[in-house]
């Protein structure tokens, strides 16, 4: 465990960070190097790294640290990074409120109850599972059904098991994993049910996770009754038809003990609507201009917490960006406003950042609403005089799509606003 | 960890270990913790009396009171003929009294009765009559303007609505463990897990032989809800047939907190009070419930079809609310008798009491009930000497989050237990869990029902390995062992790491 508790809490941050998962110590890190001088990050676990501590699975850095690493490595990379790099790192600890004249609250297991003050602060308190209520899973109530991500808590870090015999609901990408986790086991994963024609984690752990150890994926299909009183007995599981309505005619008993449930993951935003930030509908999470800063001057944000994202290293690359400017407006600078809004139009749930500038360099990050191949990204203006193409060959819900925006690419737009379609082609 | 279980004891927070035999003779055994049980249990700790307590599930409130709408009803709804009538407002007064004494939460939050439709008002008419009658104070008819004020989020197609000052809401669990904490500091014999095998009457003594050995007392009090009926049949009294009607709730994010200040019930029906909107207690609003009979007295489904009729039927009256605002879902099963009233009374059985059929108003008129199955029991000739000990209250919990800024500091100061946050929805501190156990939980659901931590928006994602890591330290259990509400409700097992240790597990 790499240990840096600061030993006494300062007065006065620069930058304080909400939440030690990779995106607050990549924020962290890269406010140091804007110049910031003190930079607290507060997390709630015995140490920070946050979710990837139990990913003990390969398969992340590709991109940010072009190697391969388990989620404890790379957390365990940025954490160094960012401990070498004079962040104080306070863990076992929970930012309770960022108050109007930005004095953080603090709960610390070791100071107790404290004001601290700071010039600017970040906000990268990740995000939660949906549960089995967020999609109303008829039946009864009894022990055994979990999210996959408390499974995988149970198994990676408490050392136990979630059942014997194992249905998983969604294929989400961490219900994916754990398939294979359980498997490696010795539990029996019987089955992963899809409502969607089509599967909502990557491909390569479609392969890896489920393919490879013969782990049936029922795509269309769902689970539509739990039973059993005091811990599951078995599942229903039915088709659906093009409706997404069960057809229950062909429904049928899968027993198990345990009813995984991997449907997606909601912007952890306690704290963000506490500080009445203003939230998009659709992410959930807290709206963003170019330089990752909320609705609230001097309050940046970044990773899972504005909008659910496949791979940590597009955390750590939006990390980087919210940091660097929350560090320069500790600092007295202001990152420099933009002048377009962007809007999310056809097959696209939506884009982040909101708005951004037609003189800098962006990376925008959007998500298709279904699947299409041979399409092509459009960008333009609300009277249509502007547009602009991008070719792509195909696009997944389950695939964030990252789209470059230039000044190069905007240089025969004018106006204020941005829509952004994924079309055929 | 033996230490700080003995430290929680000495401090009177954990409940006595029943002796393994009792001979002497009890005066009362009451079979059933809900809400009716606990709260004549309590009433009849204030005299010099013998009580013990049985219940089946591990925790007190376990079985309908926890899936209760959680309403002190206006007192006008029941007709005044029936039992229920009279104690339904006879028990909303005496309400303020015991949430003073307990400290456990009541609001008075009003309620709407609405009318659609020219039809409805005759309906509403009666209502405001027959609650005049009674004597409920503030009864008043409100017109859609009014209405429109006080609740904007209604529809507008509302054209007219019954108000009632007096309805207030609690959290029906809140109100077992307090009356049930309360009663055992005042010297009830409290037995969870302990479920009743068999009655039988031999010389004015009945023999109570339960899961956890037999017991002898003066006086059985049936209070065993949905099971009140084989009770019955044990002890040989006149059967009692007991209805299971099924009631399922949905309770929505607390993003839409305020959207409804007061229960609003849609114009009720004949046999029904309808679908309600009910703000909580705790400020999430929670739509439901259904009512349908159902064979199976464990029957705990929800269904599609329920939902179903729960959001098309709060739609029209409140548009706002929708199903994708769901965070737990859960259903109930009321203890109906022939005829829909309470049944109250001595039976032919010498010293055998029911207190069964207690539906809607149930939870309204349990301290009512209270009282007058301590008048039945004078009446059959237990000798009612008050004691001069009896402690009303209970030591207030601490809720972290509603203190000030100064007190938290001050506070977590004092005590490092308030210096780590356990539920994230909730924001429930590691004290408040630690105080929870220390006060009788001993599951996840016993922790979420005095704490609510794992009932916001995570269900337990995040807080259900720190409980479950307090509860095995405090408990001295291993992790594994751990349930959600006891029995066979197991969460998780040790690894598989040999054939032995998975058989050792099964």
């Amino acid at each position: 465990m790499i240990s840096s508790k600061p030993a006494h809490l300062q007065g006065v941050y620069d930058v304080v960070v909400a939440g030690g998962g990779p995106a607050g110590l990549g924020a962290a890190l890269a406010a140091r190097e804007a110049g910031a001088e003190r930079v607290l990050v507060v997390d709630r676990e015995k140490e920070a790294g946050g979710i990837l501590l139990q990913c003990i699975h390969a398969g992340f850095g590709l991109h940010h640290f072009k190697e391969e690493l388990t989620g404890p490595e790379y957390a365990g990379r940025v954490l160094r990074e960012a401990l070498e790099h004079g962040v104080d790192v306070l863990s076992d600890a929970y930012a309770l409120d960022v108050l109007p004249d930005k004095r953080i609250k603090l709960m610390s297991a070791e100071h107790g109850v404290t004001l601290i003050e700071a010039r600017a602060a970040v906000l990268s308190m990740g995000a939660r599972e949906r549960t089995r209520a967020a999609i109303r899973i008829p039946g009864a109530r009894p022990a055994g059904v979990l999210t996959a991500g408390f499974a995988q808590r149970l198994v990676n870090l408490q050392g136990c098991l979630p059942g014997r015999r194992v249905a998983i609901l969604g294929s989400g990408d961490i219900g994916l994993i754990m398939a294979r986790r359980l498997t490696l086991e010795g539990v029996e994963v019987v089955g992963v049910f899809e409502l969607m024609p089509y599967a909502n984690g990557l491909n390569r752990n479609i392969v890896q996770c489920l393919r490879d150890f013969d782990i049936p994926l029922h795509l269309s299909t769902t689970v539509v009754q739990v039973h059993g009183r005091e811990r599951v007995e078995k599942v229903t599981v039915a088709p659906v038809d093009d409706h997404l309505k069960p057809v229950l005619s062909k429904a049928w008993d899968v027993p198990c003990d345990t009813l995984l449930v991997s449907i997606g993951l909601i912007p952890e935003n306690e704290l963000s609507r506490q500080m009445n930030l203003r939230l998009d509908p659709v992410t959930n999470g807290p709206v963003v201009n170019s330089a990752m800063e909320t609705s609230r001057d001097g309050v940046f944000a970044c990773g899972n917490v504005v909008h659910i994202h496949d791979l940590v290293d597009f955390v750590s690359a939006e990390a980087g960006l919210a940091g660097r400017w929350a560090g320069l407006a500790a600092q007295g600078r202001r990152p420099p406003e933009d002048n377009v809004r962007l809007s999310a139009g056809e097959n696209v749930g939506y884009c982040v950042p909101h708005s951004l500038s037609t003189e800098r360099e962006h990376t925008v990050y959007l998500r298709v609403r279904k699947p299409m191949e041979q399409s092509v990204i459009r960008l333009s203006s609300s009277d249509g005089r502007f547009t602009v193409d991008k070719k792509v060959r195909y696009v997944f819900p389950a695939e964030m799509i990252n789209l470059k925006v230039g000044p190069r690419m905007l240089q025969n737009f004018h106006g204020d606003a941005l829509r952004i379609d994924v079309l055929p082609r | 960890m033996l230490c700080a279980r003995r430290s929680l004891r000495s401090r009177g927070l954990v409940a006595r270990p029943a002796p393994v035999t009792m001979p002497e003779l009890l005066d009362v055994v009451i079979i059933g913790g809900g809400v009716v049980g606990c709260a004549i249990a309590r009433e009849l700790t204030r005299y010099r009396l013998r009580v013990c307590l049985l219940e089946k599930e591990c925790d007190v409130g376990f079985g309908t009171s926890k899936a209760n709408s959680g309403i002190i009803h206006g007192g006008h709804h029941s007709d005044p003929r029936s039992v229920k009538g009279g104690l339904e407002w006879e028990g909303n007064q005496l309400w303020d009294a015991l949430a003073a004494d307990l400290g456990f939460g009541f609001k008075r939050i009003g309620e709407l009765t609405i009318a659609l439709s020219e039809a409805d008002l005759p309906v509403l008419e009666n209502l405001l009559s027959r609650g005049r009658a009674k004597g409920v104070t503030g009864l008043e008819m409100w017109t859609a303007e009014h209405v429109r004020a006080a609740e904007p989020n209604l529809s507008q197609d509302i054209i007219a609505a019954l108000h009632a000052p007096t309805t207030g809401v609690v959290n029906p669990y809140e109100a077992c463990f307090c009356l049930a904490e309360s009663a055992v500091r005042n010297g009830l014999d409290l037995r969870t897990e302990t479920t009743v095998l068999g009655l039988s009457l031999a010389d004015g003594i009945w023999a109570v032989d339960t899961s956890g050995g037999t017991l002898h007392t003066r006086f059985v009090l049936n209070a065993a809800g949905l099971f009140s009926g084989d009770i019955a049949a044990l002890a040989g009294a006149p059967a009692l047939a007991i209805h299971p009607r099924k009631g399922e709730e949905y309770l929505l994010d607390k993003r839409l907190q305020g959207h409804i200040t007061r229960v609003i019930f849609p114009c009720p029906s004949p046999v029904s009070k309808g679908i309600l909107v009910i703000p909580t207690y705790d400020g999430t609003l929670m739509v439901g419930p259904t009512a349908h009979s159902v064979e199976d007295p464990l029957d705990l489904t929800t269904s599609a079809a329920g939902s179903d009729e729960v959001f098309s039927s709060v739609q029209r009256f409140a548009p706002g609310i929708c199903p994708r605002d769901v965070i737990a879902q859960f259903a109930g099963l009321r203890a109906a008798a022939d005829g829909d009233d309470f049944v109250i009374g001595p039976t032919s059985q010498k010293g055998f009491i029911n207190i069964a059929g207690i539906q809607s108003p149930g939870l309204t008129a349990a301290p009512a009930i209270a009282l007058r199955v301590v008048g039945l029991l004078r009446d059959e000739g237990l000798g009612l000497a008050p004691r001069d000990d009896f402690a009303p209250g209970l030591p207030a919990p601490v809720h972290f989050m509603s203190l000030s800024t100064e007190a938290q500091i001050e506070l977590a100061e004092r005590d490092p237990r308030y210096r780590r946050m356990s539920c994230r929805c909730e924001f429930i501190t590691e004290g408040e869990i630690l105080d929870a156990i220390g006060r009788g939980a001993k599951t996840l659901d016993g922790i979420k029902f005095r704490t609510r931590a794992g009932m916001g928006r995570c269900q337990g994602g995040f807080c259900a390995a720190r409980c479950m890591e307090l509860l095995a330290r405090e408990l001295d259990i291993p992790f594994t062992d751990v349930t959600k509400r006891g029995g066979g409700s197991w969460v998780a097992i040790p690894r598989l790491t040999g054939v032995a240790q998975e058989a050792s597990h099964d």
